[in-house]
Order: C-alpha cells, then structure tokens, then sequence
C-alpha cells in the first residue's frame, strides 16, 4: 500500500512535469495551429541556462531560475519570428518540418556549446524529504506538485479573465473574425510562444532537479511525451493537457513498477491508442465542424 | 532572401566536408605506431579520455627512455563514440596510417568489431578495458582488465568473505551486455555463496535517467546493499536520486563505475559517500602507482582511474612483449614473433602483476576501493 502511494507521487511528479511541457504545446496548437515540436527543446536550454548562471556567473537559485525564463521566453519569441512567421500562409506540413528542423538545430548547438557530456544540475529547490510512517516522499517532488498546482490555477484564470486571454480564446476560435474585432493575431502568437516557452523554462528547472543531470537531448524524450499527453488530453485544450500529463505520468510510473521496466512505454502508447479510438479528439478535446 | 538562405546552406556544407579531414597526423614510417580506438566524446567519454590519457603518459616515458628497442613509439588514437561501425571506420584509418600493433578498443562492443578486423590483418591486438568474453576470442588478442564473469563471481565472493551484507538488489541495464554479463554470474555465485538477492530491477537506454520507481521498489524491501553491475552515468543518476529520497543502503559496483566523480559533479560528491566498486587499480598501492598518479595529476590535472591506469599498463605490455621477442616494426614476421611474446612475458603493471595464458585473458587480483569526500581508498575488512 505505501509502496504504491509512493508511486503515485512519483508519478504525480513525473505528469506534473509533463504537463507543463504539454500546456505549451497545446497552447501553440490551439492559437497558431501548429505543432512546436521544438518546444522540448526549449526545456533543455531553460535547464542549461540555470547551469550556466548558477555555475559560472553564481547567481542565487531565484535569480537563475528568472533567467532561465527570460531566456527561453527570449529564445521562444526569436524562434516564432524567426522560424515560423514566415511561414504563417503557409501549409502546415511546412511548419512542422521547420518545427523538427528548429529542434535539431537547438540540440546542436548545444552540443557545441555544451559538449555530449551529461551536466549535474545545481540543487536550486531544496526541500526536504518527508516522513510518513514508512513512507518517503521526496522534498522536490511535492514543490513540483505544488508549483504546478499554482501554474494551473494561474492559467486558467488568465485565459478566462485577462484580457489578453480573451484574445486568446477569440484568435484560436476564429482567427479573421478575431483580426476584425480588432485583435492583434500575430501579437497574440507572440504572447502564446512568450508563455508557453516561460512554462518549459519551469518544467526544465524541475527536471534538472528530480533527475540531476541536463545534456544536449533532454529535452526530446520528455517533449515527446508531453506531445502525447497533449494529445491524450485533446490538443488545444488545457485543462486537457493538464489531465493528459497527470495521467501519463502515473500510468507510466505504475506501468513501470507492477507490469515491466522494459514495457512501459509501450503501455502508455497503447493506453493513448485506445483512448483516441474510443475518443478521437482525446479525453477533453471537442469536436469541432468544419464548415464547407 | 532565397539566395542568402541558399548560400548559407552551401557554405555549411563545405565546412561538414571539411571537418570529416583529421589533421593529417599520419605516423613515419621509422617509427613503432599504436592505434587506440574508444570513445573521446559522448556519454561514455571518461572511458576512452582515461585510457588515451593513461596510454599517452606511457608513451612519452617510453620515448624519453629510448623507445622500444630503440625505435621512437608514435600514439594515435582515434574516436568511436562506443559505436561498433565508427570503432571498424576508426580501426581502417589507423591501418591506412601505419598501425603496428592494436590496442583494440576501449569498450566490449567497438572491441569485438574491431577484434575481427586485427584477426584478419593478423596484428597483436591488446585492449585495456574490453571486458566482454568475445572479445579475446582470437589468438592474437589480449586483455588488461578482468573479464566481465570473472567480475560477477569476484563481487560476489567480496561481499560474503566480508560479510558486507546479506540482503542485496540489483539495478542492472537490460539492453547492455556488460551489464547483463556481469549482473548474471553475480546472481549465480551469489545464490551458492548464501547471498540473497531480494529485488531485481532492470532498466533499459531508453529509459535511463528517471530510477524513482527502482529505487523506490527496493526501498520497500529489506536490502542493506544495492548492487549496481552497470556504467557511471548510469550510476550517477541512481546514487542522487537515492540520495534525495533518503535511502542509505550500500551502494557497491564494478569497474564500471570508474570515473564517477567526473560524472556526478562537484554538486553531488555526497552522494558518493561509501560508494564502493571493485577495481584492480589503487593510485597508491605501491611505488610504482603513486609516480604514475602523480605524474597524471601534473600531466592531465585530475586522478586516474583504472582505465587511465589500463591504457598505462597496455603500452608497457606492448613494450615487453617487442623487447622479449626482440622486433622492431618492419622486421620479417614482427607479427607473429610478438603474439607469441605475449604468453612468456610478466608485466607488474598499475593495475596488478599480470601473466598471460593463451586465451589471452591475464591473471590478477582485484581490490575494492571506498569513496570518502569524493577519494577512493583501498577497502579495510570490518
């Protein structure tokens, strides 16, 4: 019994980081429909710029952990300009293969700057752990919880009451009606990278600290996962891609300890292919007509 | 727009045309010319940056002392990045460059590809750090370090003569061969030495950096010691997330996990504390280790560790074996007089006294070392 609540948290932790990668991703869709497959990317270079602030310019955890997001923020917005802008009429297969393009040339050039060597990260969230019983829950894994938990609450209130996230809302619902009552789309792209990068920069802070070591491909396996719990969710939805994230999280954490190490991916792949066969727009996702 | 784009691409195509040219650092032909092959960057980098390192020390003594048999000794070593094909690659490369002798390669796998290729060219090939079986299958190649069974039975034998602990789990890599290796004859002189292994998890290279569920699986057994038959990166991740969920069991391991200060960083030096593996390599267990350790500290500015000391140990077993058969490269059947040395000759190495039996594996002993503040020492029954 103490044995699986353990799991839970962990794995809890594990989807909390999850879906704050996925909030991006499905932001981005919902607002610029398109997939930012270089947004896991984004984590690792977040995860790195605490690195290199803690370590070589010995900032404070809180400071370092601000430039992280303002670099990502930084690097997001560029990258939407740069890279995807130009290409706002275009098809978005288009925009996909730059997205990838994006990501490797984000993974190399860390790999120059960096070298292939895996970097321990600074302990910048030091909690202690927690003594229930028998029972251990790490310091850090419960400050994941709990940061998220804030994120959450924070997001959904800014999309529903600011209003920039009424802009939001109206630009991913129609974007030319939208750009005729007056809204700014390409101003509210902007805002969506801004943040969506701001949320990787966070999940990259909790992913150095749970598992202590950042390298030039961190962030693909994880992006990929929280690409699925975005979908698993219902891409463009958020509290879709919270809920998708959670869940991933603890199926892959449970997976792993009562089924195999070795399966568990696998499973979560299957457990996402029969979602989106019995629901195809994924656990939150709404149908939508298209019109002729 | 277009054509800046275009001109960009084309210019980044002649630098990656131009950067797969090496130097040209190609080896006279008066001179005695080793290749090594490991891997100098990627995630198992210590490895093949200790052997070179360790292998390069050698070298220069050697010449500083005359050479062998007077001919001047040239080192090139190049890059494999623990790939089998990149290893063969790299092993034609050194041959087109005047290679005399092989130190095969730095890890099991690239040794193994590379072992076909010198058994076809019929060169003495001796590698540092191959512990895997196959890789001395062929007559003409030799190793320094233990084999990866011997290891298992070795880890084994330590824990019950010591009475270290009776309770034990594993964390072991299932989709490596070393790994597995080693992990199996642990288990198997383990269950005759009376040990018992109360949780096996297993975890694989695509799943290698987050253990929580390992670790937490065996914290809710009764293990006094977690053993780890797997690579220091590995390792690294596992001791700091053991550490921040406040485990203390024992952690103990094999020559894998050399090099793990350079792998968990200067942050996590606690999470080493007790850490003990099982190495033949001890930088003072005698005069001779204590120059070399030295020496290496002046030359390189970090400890050696038993690959450095194998890459050390591997190019004075070169030498004795040429001096014993007296060859120099170029002599008429240079390969087979110095293949046929390797059996006859004893070389008190920094890794231990070493024979060679013809199946090319040496004999010698093993030690366990304990970390302390980030310093291995020589283990001391309790």
């Amino acid at each position: 019994m103490m044995d699986l609540i353990a799991n839970l948290i962990s794995g809890l932790s594990l989807g909390s980081i999850y879906a704050l990668i996925a909030l991006g991703y499905t932001m981005v869709y919902g607002i610029a429909k398109m997939l930012n497959f270089a947004h896991g990317d984004i984590i690792m270079v977040g995860a790195f710029a605490v690195i290199t602030t803690v370590s070589m310019l010995g900032f404070p955890p809180v400071l370092a952990i601000a430039a992280s997001i303002v670099c990502c923020v930084v690097l997001g917005v560029c990258v939407e300009r740069i890279a995807y802008k130009p290409l706002r009429k275009s098809p978005p297969l288009a925009v996909l293969i730059t997205a990838i393009g994006v990501s490797y040339f984000l993974q190399s050039l860390a790999l120059l700057i960096f070298g292939s060597t895996q970097h321990s990260f600074p302990k910048v969230i030091s909690a202690p752990a927690i003594q229930l019983g028998s029972l251990t829950i790490q310091g850090n894994m419960l400050v994941t919880l709990a940061v998220m938990v804030v994120i959450m609450i924070g997001m959904s209130l800014f999309i529903s009451k600011s209003k920039t996230g009424k802009a939001m809302r109206a630009v991913s619902e129609d974007r030319d009606a939208a750009e005729l009552m007056g809204i700014s789309v390409n101003r509210t792209i902007t805002i969506t990278f801004a943040i969506g990068s701001a949320l990787a920069a966070v999940a990259g802070v909790f992913y150095g600290t749970t598992y202590g070591f950042i390298g030039p491909y961190t962030g693909s396996m994880p992006g990929i996962k929280a690409f699925v719990a975005a979908v698993f969710g219902g891409i463009g939805s958020m509290p879709g891609a919270m809920l998708g994230g959670i869940l991933l999280g603890v199926i892959e954490n449970l997976a792993k300890r009562y089924i195999s190490t070795e399966l568990s991916d696998a499973i979560v792949f299957a457990v996402l292919i029969i979602v989106l066969m019995v629901k195809p727009t994924g656990l939150l996702g709404k149908q939508v007509n298209e019109k002729v | 727009m277009k054509k800046i784009f275009a001109l960009a691409l084309a210019a980044m195509m002649v630098l990656a045309a131009f950067a797969g040219c090496s130097n040209g650092n190609s080896a006279k032909d008066d001179s005695f010319v080793i290749g090594g092959i490991g891997p100098l960057t990627g995630d198992y980098a210590t490895y093949g940056v200790s052997v070179k390192q360790g292998a390069e020390l050698a070298v220069k003594e050697i010449n500083e002392a005359g050479g062998i048999n007077g001919v001047p000794v040239t080192l090139l070593f190049e890059d494999d990045q623990v790939d089998a094909e990149m290893a063969v690659n790299a092993y034609n490369k050194l041959m087109d460059d005047g290679m005399d002798v092989s130190l095969g390669a730095v890890t099991s796998g690239a040794c193994i590809a590379v072992s076909e290729k010198a058994h076809e060219d019929g060169i003495l090939m001796i590698t540092p750090s191959g512990s895997q079986v196959e890789c001395i299958q062929y007559d003409n190649a030799f190793r320094i370090c233990f084999a990866d069974p011997e290891q298992g039975v070795n880890a084994a034998k330590f824990l019950a003569n010591n009475n270290v602990a009776k309770k034990i789990a594993i964390i072991y890599d299932k989709s490596n061969d070393y790994s597995n290796g080693f992990k199996e004859s642990f288990v198997a002189s383990a269950a005759e030495l009376g040990l018992e292994i109360v949780s096996e998890q297993a975890f694989t290279n695509q799943s290698n950096t987050d253990f929580s569920v390992q670790l937490q699986a065996i914290a809710s057994t009764d293990a006094e010691l977690i053993f780890l038959p797997i690579y220091a990166q590995e390792a690294a991740y596992i001791l700091t997330q053991a550490k921040s969920a406040g485990m203390d069991q024992i952690f103990f391991g094999g020559d894998g996990l050399d090099g793990i200060i350079e792998k968990i960083g200067a942050d996590n030096i606690a999470a080493t504390e007790g850490l003990m593996f099982l190495t033949p390599f001890d930088t003072q267990a005698d005069e001779q280790n204590i120059k070399f350790t030295a020496d290496y500290q002046a030359a390189y500015n970090a400890t050696p560790d038993q690959f450095a000391g194998d890459g050390y140990d591997a190019i004075y077993t070169i030498k004795a074996a040429a001096e014993h058969a007296g060859v120099k490269p170029g002599d008429k059947d240079f390969n087979e007089k110095i293949i046929a040395a390797m059996t006859e000759i004893t070389v008190d190495g920094t890794t231990g006294t070493m024979q060679w039996a013809a199946d090319g594996a040496p004999n010698k002993a093993a030690a366990v070392v304990v970390l302390h503040d980030g310093v291995p020492s020589a283990y001391v029954g309790k």
